[in-house]
């Protein structure tokens, strides 16, 4: 399929380039013109034309959790917000834990041809933190990096097993810096909102000691280590310096964390029922300036659909997690306009950064990149109800917002897979 | 955030919690208890005023006191009252809490009196309940407890009739008792000006000075030139644990005493919402001492309860 985008406002955030102009795509790639005629043209006037959005952490809820979302819904609300490509972490149910477990999934994926889909396997058998899965296998079956998702992994013996074995053949290894015992029974930021709703809290230092924790790991091991969802201030300063020494670590934010704090949790507003918690307006605004300067590497939308059953209920008991997919563009926008970046500085956070950690030759619009684009007006405004979303998750901190920047077309591999 | 307990005429809907409830509705619903104490002393121990409603206490935590003490004012007022123990029905075959809520309503409510485990969750049924019908927390996790924290308020002024230069000192577990804060709440509102509270930092609240208190951790030196001593009750479950190494050390830094007792003023009130540990938070001694208030706190807290009542039914 060859394809054809006129007149758009081209934005590569790789190369800095922001121009209006045409790009063109031929075999699934981008290509400097087309060689006979387009047998699809866009006209992308008044729009951005940005290389396709690429989310680190989408809970697609396959296989096992299709009550919450299916890949077919979740797939759907990809490329309706402009994401192209997309790192599924591995709780699901069972754990992405066995090769064919991946294959299944990647082939589904496959068959929907919407977004890529980039597995990411778990670090442990069953995620239970015991004993090593067989990442040579599952890599093989397409597994980009090993994580144990919002599992816990208590025993450092294995932490530090498993950052040998992967540094050992040079897979990355993606964690959520959370210590187990200092975490427990904690649902809210250990701060005055809890204290004030009576919620059992979650101190930031369940953050950062367990941070110093794989950073010394990492110290000894050389292993690639991606640091999922970082919360607080304190773990922000403590990147900074990691990267100064040189040490091989990188790590991103949810959308919701470097727009909320605990306070939005107001009369206990199970939307805002997070892993991690909500922390203050301080640790907020230490992530969103560490994302504009780059401590932070990229933005996900830590996408977790929760059916209504399971957000209807008291704080404490609700399932943690918010449907994000749709939102990345508009609070990415939102983000970046808050801090005066222009479009191509706040478009890298979900294009080019997040493909670097990935590790592919998305994220950019180059002669020879795939053809994965996002085109949107970054001015129409979209308003978040639940009756707009794709997605099956309908729960958001962001209901009844209006935000700026709709997707008007999405392309995977040349092909317009969305038209909204 | 419009707040979830006031109408759209600021009256009061729903009693969920002490915060953010101002000063006049507190002194309302404490002038109204005052009127119904004396019904409690007459002959004839009711009042007509909600005759013909039906008040359900969603008890999904065991109580005896505060549940008892519910039951009573509402028959006082001449309510019809229906117990669910849903700790042992519907909660335990899996019916969720909204359901539950949405079938007692289908029986025609209109008030539930709600005690949980989970902090928010009246607020959680407060939202979803019919417009006719009010929402009384009797106790959420370790959020609020408002109509012990009106029992304590109308307490003290009783004994101590202003609130302006008093110093109360609230006494031990604050991390977990939904008592401390509410009461809290109600003293920073009515314009008490120190509020203290002593406990070891194990049971102490991150932040817990942003309420409004001074933190002591020294009980001595909390209790000196007090005119209210709060002493709020200790779990058996938090003992022995990383929390606290037993109840006798306990007693010994935090156990209220003749002798601790004898630094707060000559005329100072002991409460407690009980039930009491003897022996742990609070001394025979003391607790059956001349400057005890227990036993009456348990008797304003049906006219609190009343008060408590009688107001979201007529709003």
């Amino acid at each position: 399929m060859a394809l054809h985008i006129k007149n758009g406002r081209l934005i590569d955030p790789a190369s800095g380039r922001d121009a209006v102009g045409d790009v063109f795509v031929a075999d699934g790639r981008i290509v400097e013109s087309l060689k006979g005629k387009a047998e699809r043209t866009v006209d992308a006037k008044g729009l951005v034309v940005a290389p396709g959005f690429i989310d680190l952490s989408v809970r697609l809820r396959e296989p096992g959790q299709e009550y919450k979302a299916t890949l077919e819904s979740e797939m759907t609300a990809a490329v309706a917000g402009g994401v192209t490509s997309l790192a599924c972490p591995p709780d699901t149910d069972p754990p992405l834990d066995e090769p064919g477990l991946v294959d299944m999934l990647r082939r589904r994926a496959k068959s929907l041809s919407r977004a890529r889909v980039y597995p990411v396997g778990a670090l442990t058998v069953k995620l239970e933190g015991k004993s090593l899965t067989e990442m040579g296998q599952l890599a093989d079956a397409g597994c980009v990096a090993f994580s144990q998702a919002n599992a816990p992994l208590a025993d450092t013996q294995v932490l530090w097993r498993a950052l040998q074995y992967a540094a050992t053949f040079g897979y990355p290894v993606w964690l959520r810096a959370e210590d187990v015992w200092l975490a427990k029974g904690g649902v809210a930021h250990d701060g005055e909102v809890a204290t004030r709703l009576g919620l059992p809290g979650i101190p930031p230092f369940a953050e950062t000691v367990a941070l110093g924790t794989i950073l010394e790991l990492v110290r000894a091991t050389g292993a690639r280590v991606h640091l999922c969802r970082l919360s607080s201030a304190g773990a922000v300063e403590m990147v900074r310096r990691a990267k100064a020494e040189g040490l091989p670590v990188t790590c991103d934010v949810g959308i919701h964390h470097v727009h909320l704090c605990d306070i939005d949790i107001g009369y206990f507003d199970s939307q805002c029922r997070l892993e991690p918690p909500l922390r203050s307006q301080r640790d907020r605004d230490a992530l969103a300036r560490a994302l504009a300067e780059g401590v932070v590497d990229c933005m996900c939308s830590d996408h977790t659909p929760v059916d209504e059953d399971r957000k209807h209920l008291p704080f404490a008991e609700a399932e943690p997690g918010a449907t994000g997919l749709e939102l990345l563009l508009p609070l990415a926008l939102k983000w970046g306009a808050a801090h005066k970046l222009g479009l191509p500085a706040t478009l890298a956070r979900i294009t080019s950064e997040p493909a670097k950690i990935l590790g592919v030759a998305s994220g950019r619009i180059a002669a020879g990149a795939p053809g994965d684009l996002a085109i949107f007006d970054p001015q129409a405004p979209v308003r978040i109800a639940p009756e707009s979303l794709k997605s099956q998750g309908k729960n958001t901190p962001f209901l009844g917002y209006e935000l700026a920047g709709r997707v008007r077309y999405t392309v995977v591999a040349g092909n317009v897979v969305y038209e909204g | 955030m419009n707040n979830p307990q006031l109408n759209a005429n600021g009256e009061l809907q729903h009693l969920l919690s002490i915060e953010g409830l101002p000063r006049e509705i507190l002194t309302q619903i404490l002038d109204t208890a005052e009127s119904f104490a004396g019904v409690t002393e007459r002959e004839v121990k009711k009042v007509p005023l909600l005759r013909g409603k039906s008040v359900f206490n969603l008890f999904f935590e065991p109580s005896t006191r505060t549940r008892t003490t519910f039951e009573i004012a509402a028959k006082r007022l001449s309510a019809d009252v229906i117990n669910l123990n849903i700790a042992i029905s519907s909660q335990t075959k899996g019916e969720s809490l909204l359901d539950t809520v949405a079938n007692l309503s289908a029986m025609q409510a209109d008030i539930f009196v709600v005690r949980h485990a989970s902090s928010g969750a009246p607020f959680l049924i407060a939202r979803h309940v019919k417009p006719h019908e009010h929402v009384v927390n009797a106790g959420d996790g370790r959020h609020a407890h408002p109509t012990q924290g009106l029992l304590d308020l109308f307490t003290i002024r009783h004994y101590k009739k202003d609130f302006s230069k008093l110093t109360v000192a609230i006494v031990g577990d604050i991390l977990h008792s939904r008592v401390a804060r509410s009461l809290i709440h109600g003293l920073t509102t009515l314009g008490a000006p120190e509020v203290r509270v002593i406990g070891p930092q194990t049971l102490l609240p991150a932040g817990v000075e942003a309420l409004g208190v001074r933190v002591f951790h020294d009980m001595r030196e909390g209790l000196r030139g007090a005119d209210v001593v709060v002493m709020l009750r200790l779990q058996n479950e938090r003992m022995g644990g990383a929390l606290l190494p037993s109840a006798q050390e306990f007693n010994k830094h935090y156990g209220l005493s003749a002798d601790k007792l004898s630094l707060a003023k000559a005329d100072a009130i002991v409460m407690h919402p009980g039930p009491m540990n003897r022996g742990v938070e609070i001394d025979s001694s003391v607790a059956d001492g001349p400057h005890s208030v227990i036993l009456p706190q348990v008797t304003f807290g049906i006219a609190v309860r009343m008060a408590v009542m009688s107001i979201v039914a007529g709003n």
